[in-house]
């Protein structure tokens, strides 16, 4: 299976220390697969195995230095004498809320998140993110009250936790995050007019008697009308009309 | 891993072909699609779902007879992972009126929808709530709705034409025509889609579309959807609650055959506990971690057919199951990536197919099977051999990303495909100035449980949503319709599940007895002695490691 860690030269393999203990393992592999390599079947900390869902935050260290670093452990290759530990969980608070009842306003997301004001502005959570989102600068913008900056700023957030993990001031920042996000889009962005008006049409019934005619016609058919539906040029506009408009 | 030097000379053909590629794509001069009757060939000579010796006729159950992988077959031909005579079914461990089995995208929505109408729910996932192939989807979500240029009508049409025509009409009925009500809710639920100022959303097209009908959020679609429906579940504790890393195992029916609950099985403590409900929705998604004929796959770690075999063996029949989706695009370097999928956006913004001279040799927006089957035989040996040799020794072709910021600006593949770009930017390739290596991988698959318009299965009570359902996209899902197949049917499948849940009252005496019979029939007929299914997790370990571990299967006080 082309993903059997077990399937590979291990010509060089390096130590790699896995919640303290040693392993020896290739050094072209991913933590994930690296601890597959050394035997585990992984059952938390390994969701989408490709860098979107933040089940496999990691917190490592190289041997040399004292510093903490983060990544994703599907994404992050191994080095040699690296420390290190997958972060699968992590408790954090989050308010419930009625999206429709709300307006995006900045004093919303305060009343549900007074904590925000108590960050210290220490950048320890820009630094913990895998996903190399300005943190403290959405934290920010969340106490300013700027709900689009916020969204804006954390759209790539993958909610692993490893900012809230590494906060002094006790923050859920990927849950200010979210609110933010989906406030921005339901309260200050505009709403899609052809989506409501298209709704509408459905309701009305008015493709009903077209996807009923086509639903009742031979393969032969259908394969002539497939073949000779209009295509919509690629590097058109939105703007662009059919020449046939009697099934739009 | 950046590109070795013997792969930026093979770059060095495709940036020399590339400004007059450029120059037709902006005149919209495309490659030349193959016509319909082109297709077959092509797909029969190449596509993997036509390889001898790959399926077989499963022995036993509702579908009997009918030939599919053998993968697949190999779990449905399977022993049952408890004993009914060992499971207490007199004291459920957990009650409720509608159990949700899988939290991707169907599940999330579908346990909305069934709370929203009155229903307490319970939902039973394997890992974490959205560890799912839902939190994946890149490129996009289709719906019919712009007005003046779209209709139900056309997305009907396309569907048809990439299912190969066989697709089910009163499913895809039922999808497109609720395709825009579907995307309605979720911009009312504040998935951020990309919009013009104005709010219009902005679309294009994917392989198949007759219309630009594609909406999406950045390149994270599937995320944005995911985590905001996630979110929503969250808002609403009252009546929905998540138990996590317990995968369910085994439909429980009464003694009248209808759906009475659910086996779960907690993957820490090793406990098997009864949920009983008196309705029930498989939502398990998909199953790429098969790895069928040993494709690597683009899905989650979860995907590995669970619903498909406890549905089966409580008496759902299956279909569509014959064709399995392999993506065209799919990373083979560098290998920490390998099998990542690549989002037909990025051909839909522009960038051309290439084999190793840097030259065009398909039509960049044909359905994916067609497709996929065009750049395999692009690498087989056995077709063109014009693929590109990686340096770990397989092939695979060129996508020119550098292309789209040449077509539509600089600065566009960084602001369209971030999630790309950082992912490559980590192993040392800029994807805004170097092209990508990749080959079809296992992605979809295209078939599942038979269920009718409102997701109910043939056995009462029990409901099916999602990429676990067969039917909608017939032979071959079009992108960006499975994202809205996962809502739209969800939906459907949580507001008819509490309905029939309040309708229907007391459930009956619980049994596993078709598991029972299941058994029988798996001895009479020979097969499946060995095997336990489902699978819940793939092994990957290693199995030099895996023959020390003696004691995996021993009883006493270590396991
Ligand atoms: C990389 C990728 C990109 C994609 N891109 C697109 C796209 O752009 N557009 C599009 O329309 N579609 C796309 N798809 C397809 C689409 O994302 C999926 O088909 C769809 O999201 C499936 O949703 P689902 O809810 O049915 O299953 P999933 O989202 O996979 O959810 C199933 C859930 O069930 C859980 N589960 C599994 N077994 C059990 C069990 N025994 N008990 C309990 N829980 C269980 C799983 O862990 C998972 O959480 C893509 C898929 C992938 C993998
Ligand atoms: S912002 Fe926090 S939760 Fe989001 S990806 Fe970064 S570290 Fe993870
Ligand atoms: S880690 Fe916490 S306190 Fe420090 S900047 Fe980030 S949010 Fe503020």
């Amino acid at each position: 299976m082309s993903e059997n860690a077990a399937n590979r030269s291990v010509d060089d393999l390096v130590p790699i220390f896995f919640m303290g203990k040693r392993y020896m393992v290739p050094s072209s592999l991913t933590i994930q697969k690296a601890l597959e390599y050394a035997g585990y079947q992984h059952v938390r900390g390994c969701g989408c195995r490709g860098g979107i869902c933040g089940a496999c935050g990691t917190v490592y260290r190289d041997p040399d230095s004292y510093r903490l670093q983060v990544g994703l452990a599907c994404q992050t290759v191994v080095e040699s004498g690296m420390h290190l530990m997958i972060l699968p969980y992590y408790p954090g608070n989050r308010a419930e809320f009625d999206i429709d009842e709300m307006q995006g306003t900045g004093g919303e997301v305060a009343a549900l998140y007074p904590e925000i004001f108590k960050c210290i502005g220490c950048n320890a959570c820009t630094q913990a993110c895998p996903m190399d989102i300005d943190v403290m600068h959405y934290m920010a913008q969340a106490i300013r009250g700027d709900i689009k900056g916020v969204a804006e700023t954390s759209f790539d957030c993958i909610m692993c936790g490893l900012c809230a993990s590494r906060c002094p001031a006790e923050e859920v920042q990927f849950n200010v995050a979210i609110l933010s996000r989906r406030l921005n889009a339901r309260h200050l962005t505009p709403r899609a007019k052809h989506l409501e008006k298209q709704v509408e049409r459905v309701a009305a019934g008015e493709f009903e008697e077209s996807l009923r005619e086509l639903m009742g016609k031979s393969t032969d058919d259908l394969k002539q009308l497939y073949r000779d539906r209009e295509a919509e040029p690629q590097m058109t506009e939105d703007d662009w009309k059919p020449q046939d408009a009697r099934y739009v | 891993m950046p590109y070795p030097e013997s792969i930026r000379a093979l770059i060095e053909k495709v940036e020399k072909t590339r400004p007059a590629r450029v120059e037709r794509k902006k005149r919209d001069q495309e490659f030349p699609a193959l016509k319909l009757e082109e297709r077959d060939p092509v797909l029969r000579n190449f596509h993997p779902d036509f390889i001898e010796g790959t399926r077989r006729e499963i022995k036993i159950g509702p579908s009997k007879g009918y030939s599919i992988s053998n993968e697949m077959v190999d779990l449905l031909e399977a022993k049952s992972r408890v004993n009914p005579d060992l499971v207490n079914l007199d004291k459920p461990d957990y009650e409720t009126d509608v159990l949700v089995i899988g939290a991707g995208g169907a599940g999330t929505a579908a346990a909305i929808l069934a709370a929203e109408n009155g229903a307490r729910v319970l939902i039973a996932t394997k890992l974490r709530h959205g560890d799912a192939n839902t939190m994946m989807a890149e490129g996009g979500i289709q719906a019919a709705d712009k007005v003046g240029k779209d209709s139900p009508y056309f997305h009907y049409l396309d569907i048809l034409g990439g299912g190969h025509f066989a697709n089910d009409p009163e499913l895809v009925y039922t999808m497109v025509s609720n395709a825009p009500d579907a995307l309605r809710w979720l911009e009312g639920l504040g998935a951020s889609f990309s919009k013009f100022e104005d709010g219009t959303m902005k679309t294009m097209h994917g392989g198949g579309t007759s219309r630009k009908r594609m909406h999406y959020a950045a390149d994270i679609t599937g995320a944005e959807i995911m985590r905001t429906i996630r979110d929503e579940a969250r808002n609403h504790t009252d009546m929905i609650d998540v138990v996590e890393f317990c995968p369910a195992v085994e439909i429980v029916l009464d003694d009248a055959g209808r759906c009475a609950g659910a086996i779960l099985y907690n993957l820490e403590t090793g406990e098997y506990s009864f949920a009983r409900a008196s309705a029930v929705i498989i939502a398990t998604g998909g199953s790429g971690r098969l790895h069928i004929q040993d494709f690597m796959t683009t899905n989650h770690y979860g995907a590995t057919a669970d619903g498909i075999v406890m549905a089966y063996r409580a008496g759902v029949p299956i279909s569509f199951l014959h064709t399995v989706q392999y993506h065209p695009t799919g990373v083979v370097f560098p290998e920490q990536a390998e099998g990542i999928l690549i989002t037909e956006k990025f051909r839909g913004a522009g960038a051309n197919v290439l084999n190793v001279h840097g030259e065009q040799f398909v039509y960049e927006r044909e359905p994916r099977d067609v497709e996929a089957a065009c750049i395999i035989r692009e690498c087989s040996p056995k077709g063109r051999g014009n693929g590109v040799p990686t340096p770990t020794g397989k092939f695979g072709v060129w996508l020119d990303s550098p292309m789209i910021d040449m077509l539509k600006g600089e600065g566009t593949v960084l602001k369209e495909f971030p999630g790309k770009h950082i992912l490559f930017r980590r192993f040392g390739i800029d994807i805004s100035k170097e092209p990508m290596l990749i080959h079809p991988t296992l992605h979809y698959q295209n078939g599942g449980l038979d269920i009718n318009s409102t997701c109910e299965t043939n056995v009462p009570g029990l409901y099916a949503a999602g990429e676990v359902a067969g039917g909608i996209h017939g032979e071959n899902r079009l992108m960006g319709n499975s994202l809205l197949d996962v809502i739209v049917f969800g939906r459907i499948a949580g507001a008819a599940a509490a309905a029939y849940s309040e309708a229907t009252g007391e459930i009956g005496r619980p049994t596993l007895e078709h598991v029972r019979k299941y058994n029988e029939e798996l001895k009479t007929a020979g097969v499946g002695a060995d095997r336990i299914a489902p699978m819940l997790l793939p092994d990957y370990s290693n199995p030099e490691v895996r023959e020390k571990q003696l004691s995996k299967d021993y009883f006493g006080t270590l396991s």
